[in-house]
Formats: structure tokens, C-alpha cells, sequence
């Protein structure tokens, strides 16, 4: 079933150097429960994809329609809770000035989930879900490290029963160990709770081992998109090639399916 | 066989409100001319802080205590009067740092800050000799209407062109040493992956020995001769880059390489946070310079 679907979407901006065509004419769909990896360099549109999903940006023309009904300018909070949105640095995404529990609950007091006195457990549960324990709510931002925080935005996204989360650039802040971590917390969160992805990054080793489909974007347009097998095995756009060879390899299969593809270049 | 850097039992602590806390325990590394050394190890390692020793910096930070052998070109620096050493960075040695948008100062123009690093070297070099010399290392680092840029500032350019920046003024004045605390990490990956080629072929041509932070070892992989993997201040394993890549002898090291997601989508490994394996003796694989 169909969750979110993005229909000839199209996003310019105006400067002083004239128009920009950040996202030009771009439509694809996301099942439920799906993880779908948007990719691309910088400046491809990525992120402006992202805000304008989030309802962050209004659009210059187009649709995008959520389980089933098109998504207005502006949104109702039910869709702004069902919606939620993991930033890539973890440390400016949080008030540094509240505690971690605090910045967790604002989502629960701001769509009214559950009754207020049960708040506080929810907000420790939403903790416990990523690994932190209980107790932690009460620490703040700055007292925790880069691996912690970027667990705390995942937490602060699930804690309002989002049904699409859109993550951008959510682990490349962090080293590979922690990296790998958090990875497998968002694969094993996916799963369990039967969530829904758009994944944007630039790391195509991240993608292979997250996203069931990808989306490669590059000008702010839609180059290619398919299952991620298929795309690594057999990419078909030379740019998507050129991305997936830019991937520092560690391992003997890994450079062999490299050269295979500069080859087909 | 005389080392360009060698750095023996280096030990650093800083001294806190709760009393010390030991950072270093005891590094030994070292770096032939021209050699490309790597640095490896996660976040808190103690990666950064070697470097900013090698450059002298952390030496002039009023809680740090920093005891053990770094000497350069033959000198120890850690006993050197705080001028000269002073006198070494942006000549001998020089540093790329891993942002490098917000290292460059964004109220000066390129050309200005090619011109302040020249006159390190030379101090009486005019703004002409300076710009001509500017823009030959900017066509080296494959940089595109050189003249037009070096009137740019720093936000005029992206992230991509900063850090060729960053390359071309590291190593203008011809250091023996280019210390690169993982360089482009801030930036996305093909352009990662080209100004890395873009670097390794410059320091080959200009001789230049470099050590090279990061903490992915595929990154590594593709620009050093020889690495040391460094865990919680104590090196674990170092060796020539393919011992390593073939045989990792440590289980600290085997867990970095784990860690580095695959593009033949193995899957995500589950990667312990402590473990006693991690803390066993280093693993040395014979061959490279040292």
C-alpha cells in the first residue's frame, strides 16, 4: 500500500541571480513499511525534497499526497505528528538550554499524546527504545556524545508515533563504530514498529545496507530509481555508477564489483 | 634508518576539575620523508590530540601535561624554545583540518591568506609574487579560473574548492610534513573521493611525508603506506596498509573494519562497544619504513 506519493513536484527559488530549479518535475511513490534511500551530491536537492515533504517548504507546483489525500500548504498537526523528521547534526538539533528529556516531550505535549501524567514514562520508554537508559532525561544535550544525541533525535521523532519518518543525513556526523550502531538501531525501530523511511544521504555503503529502494537525484532531478539489488548490481545511469565508485572500499568483493562497474563506464 | 617524525613512550593527561585524566598512555609512531602514515581510530581516541602535539599546540594549553620523545627532522620539538616551534607550522609542517569552510577566514580572500602562509616562508615576498606562485598551486590542486578564485572569500566557494584550497596553501610552502585530520569527511563522497586522489598525488609529487587522521578505514586504505590503529591512547596494531587489510591481528581493528558499511550489502555487524579483546597487546606486522 501506497503511504506517500510525490507527484510532478517542482520546487524554484528565486535570487538575485535568477531562478533556481532546486527540484524539477520529480514524482515517485513510498510503500508502508519501506525504506527508500534519497541520494545524491550536494546541491542535487535532497534536502529540499525533505522540507517540502516535512511541509517545511510550500512547493512551486505539484502534489504530494499522504495515505491517500493530498497534503495541504499548510498542515494540521495530525499531519505534522505522523510526519517526523531526524536532523543530520545532533548537536545543533537539540536545545542546548533543555534537558534531553524535555526536548523529547515537547512532540507529546504538542499533539496531545497520552495523558499528561503518564508523559514522563513515555518519554523514558522513547529512551529505552534507542538504547539510552531511563535516567537520562534529565541530562542535557552537551553532556553527551555525538553517537547519544543522534539516538535522542531518533527517540524524539518516535515519541510521537510518526507513521513516516524522514531522516536526513542522520548518521554522517558520527564515526563508522557509532555509525554502524545507530544504523542498526533505525533497521531494528523499521521493523519493529512498522515504520516508513525516506533515507537522504550522500553514502552509498549506508544505502546498500538500509534502503529497499533508491532514488538517485542529481540537479534537482529524479535520474534513476529501483529495488537496491538492482541498482548495485546493474546501475544504469553513468552518474550512479560514478557515486557508487566514489565508495571508500574495505574488502576484496567490494573493489571487484567496483572495477566491474568502471569497466561498464 | 632516520625517521622525519618519531615520536616514542608519548604520554599526554589534562588536568580537569576532577583530577587528571590520562588521554595518551604511552604512543610510539614514526614517519619516514615521503612516507604517507595513518592514523586510525574512533572518536576520543586520541587521533587529534597526537597531531596537535606533533604540531606543537597542545604543548602551550595550560592543563595539558605532555610527556615522551616527538622529534622532527632529527630535533625534539617537545624541548624546542616556543618560537621555534612556533617558527615550524605553516613552513616545515603544516595541517588540513576536516572542515574546511570554517577553518579558512571568511574576512580575508584567498589570495590575501595564500599571501599571509607564503610570507611565513619569506617575508618580504610582495602581493604579485605571491599571487603568481598562489596560482600555480591552485592549477595544481585542478582548480578552475585560479585568478578568479583567489579574489574570492572563502564562503563564495563550496565545500569542495575550500578544501582543494586548503590543500594547495597546506603545501605551498613545501612542509616535510602534512598532518590531515580527516580532510573532506565534512564533504560528500565523490568529492571526498576525489580531493583525497587529488592529494595523494600532489604529496607523491612534492615528496611530501603526511599523517593522515581518520576514523574509516576504506578511507584509509586508499591513501596510506602504513597504518597504526590507535584505541583509548594506546596503538594496537600497525603495520603496511595491505598486513592490515589482509590480516587484521587485532580484534579492535577487526571491529573498525566491520564497522565500514559495504556496497556488496553484507549487512550491519553487531560492533561491541568495550570489550576485553579490545584492550589486548598491540599486533605488529613486519615491512614498511619502520
Amino acid at each position: 500500500m501506497t503511504l506517500l506519493t510525490v507527484e510532478n513536484l517542482t520546487k524554484t527559488f528565486h535570487t538575485t541571480n535568477g531562478p533556481v530549479h532546486a527540484v524539477r518535475d520529480v514524482s515517485f511513490e513510498v510503500e508502508r513499511g519501506e525504506c527508500l534511500a534519497v541520494v545524491g551530491e550536494s546541491g542535487s536537492g535532497k534536502t529540499t525534497l525533505a522540507n517540502m515533504i516535512l511541509g517545511i517548504l510550500g512547493s512551486t507546483s505539484g502534489e504530494i499526497r499522504f495515505d491517500g489525500a493530498a497534503l495541504p500548504a499548510k498542515r494540521t498537526a495530525t499531519h505534522r505528528r505522523a510526519i517526523q523528521f531526524v536532523q543530520q547534526n545532533p548537536l545543533s538539533s537539540l536545545n542546548p538550554k533543555r534537558s534531553i528529556g524535555a526536548s523529547v516531550r515537547l512532540g507529546l505535549d504538542t499533539y496531545g499524546i497520552g495523558i499528561r501524567a503518564d508523559r514522563w514514562r513515555k518519554v523514558e520508554d522513547a529512551l529505552e527504545e534507542v538504547g539510552l537508559s531511563r535516567d537520562m532525561r534529565h541530562r542535557a544535550p552537551s553532556a553527551l556524545s555525538g553517537g547519544q544525541r543522534q539516538r535522542v533525535g531518533i527517540a524524539r521523532a518516535l515519541a510521537c508515533e510518526p507513521e513516516l519518518v524522514v531522516l536526513d543525513e542522520p548518521t554522517s556526523a558520527l564515526d563508522v563504530l557509532v555509525q554502524a550502531r545507530v544504523l542498526r538501531l533505525l533497521n531494528d525501530l523499521r521493523a519493529r514498529k512498522q515504520l516508513t523511511y525516506v533515507f537522504i544521504t550522500h553514502d552509498l555503503a549506508v544505502v546498500r545496507n538500509v534502503a529497499d529502494r533508491v532514488a538517485v537525484f542529481k540537479s534537482g532531478q529524479l535520474i534513476e530509481l529501483g529495488r537496491t539489488e538492482q541498482i548495485f548490481s546493474a546501475p544504469e545511469h553513468p552518474y550512479t555508477r560514478n557515486l557508487i565508485g566514489a565508495v571508500p572500499v574495505v574488502d576484496y568483493a567490494e573493489l571487484q564489483l567496483r572495477n566491474k562497474l568502471a569497466e561498464e563506464t | 634508518m632516520s625517521h622525519l617524525l618519531d615520536i616514542q613512550d608519548l604520554h599526554l593527561a589534562f588536568k580537569g576539575l576532577k583530577g587528571v585524566t590520562e588521554v595518551l598512555h604511552g604512543v610510539d609512531l614514526n614517519i619516514a620523508a615521503g612516507e604517507r602514515v595513518a592514523l586510525v581510530g574512533e572518536s576520543g581516541s586520541g587521533k587529534s590530540v597526537t597531531a596537535r602535539i606533533v604540531l606543537g599546540l597542545l604543548q602551550e594549553t595550560r592543563n595539558a601535561r605532555v610527556s615522551g620523545r616527538v622529534a622532527f627532522d632529527g630535533v625534539d620539538i617537545t624541548a624546542m624554545p616556543l618560537r621555534d616551534r612556533a617558527r615550524l607550522r605553516g613552513t616545515e609542517m603544516s595541517m588540513i583540518f576536516q572542515d574546511p569552510t570554517s577553518s579558512l577566514n571568511p574576512t580575508f580572500t584567498i589570495g590575501n591568506q595564500f599571501a599571509e602562509v607564503m610570507r611565513r616562508r619569506d617575508p618580504g615576498l610582495d602581493q604579485t609574487a605571491c599571487n603568481v606562485r598562489a596560482i600555480e598551486m591552485l592549477a595544481e590542486v585542478s582548480i578552475p579560473e585560479p585568478a578568479r578564485v583567489l579574489a574570492n572569500y572563502p564562503f563564495q566557494l563550496s565545500g569542495g574548492m575550500n578544501q582543494r584550497v586548503m590543500i594547495a596553501m597546506a603545501l605551498v610552502n613545501n612542509p616535510k610534513l602534512l598532518l590531515a585530520d580527516e580532510p573532506g569527511t565534512a564533504l560528500d563522497v565523490s568529492v571526498q573521493a576525489q580531493t583525497l586522489r587529488l592529494m595523494h598525488d600532489l604529496v607523491e609529487k612534492h615528496h611530501t611525508a603526511v599523517l593522515f587522521i581518520s576514523h574509516n578505514l576504506g578511507v584509509v586504505r586508499e591513501f596510506a603506506d602504513r597504518v597504526y590503529v590507535i584505541y583509548r591512547g594506546r596503538i594496537v596494531e600497525t603495520g603496511p596498509t595491505d598486513a592490515i587489510f589482509h590480516n587484521p591481528g587485532h580484534a579492535y581493528t577487526r571491529a573498525l573494519m566491520d564497522a565500514v558499511p559495504r556496497i556488496t550489502g553484507a549487512g550491519l555487524p553487531e560492533v561491541p562497544e568495550v570489550s576485553d579483546d579490545f584492550l589486548a597487546p598491540m599486533v605488529r606486522h613486519e615491512g614498511g619504513a619502520s
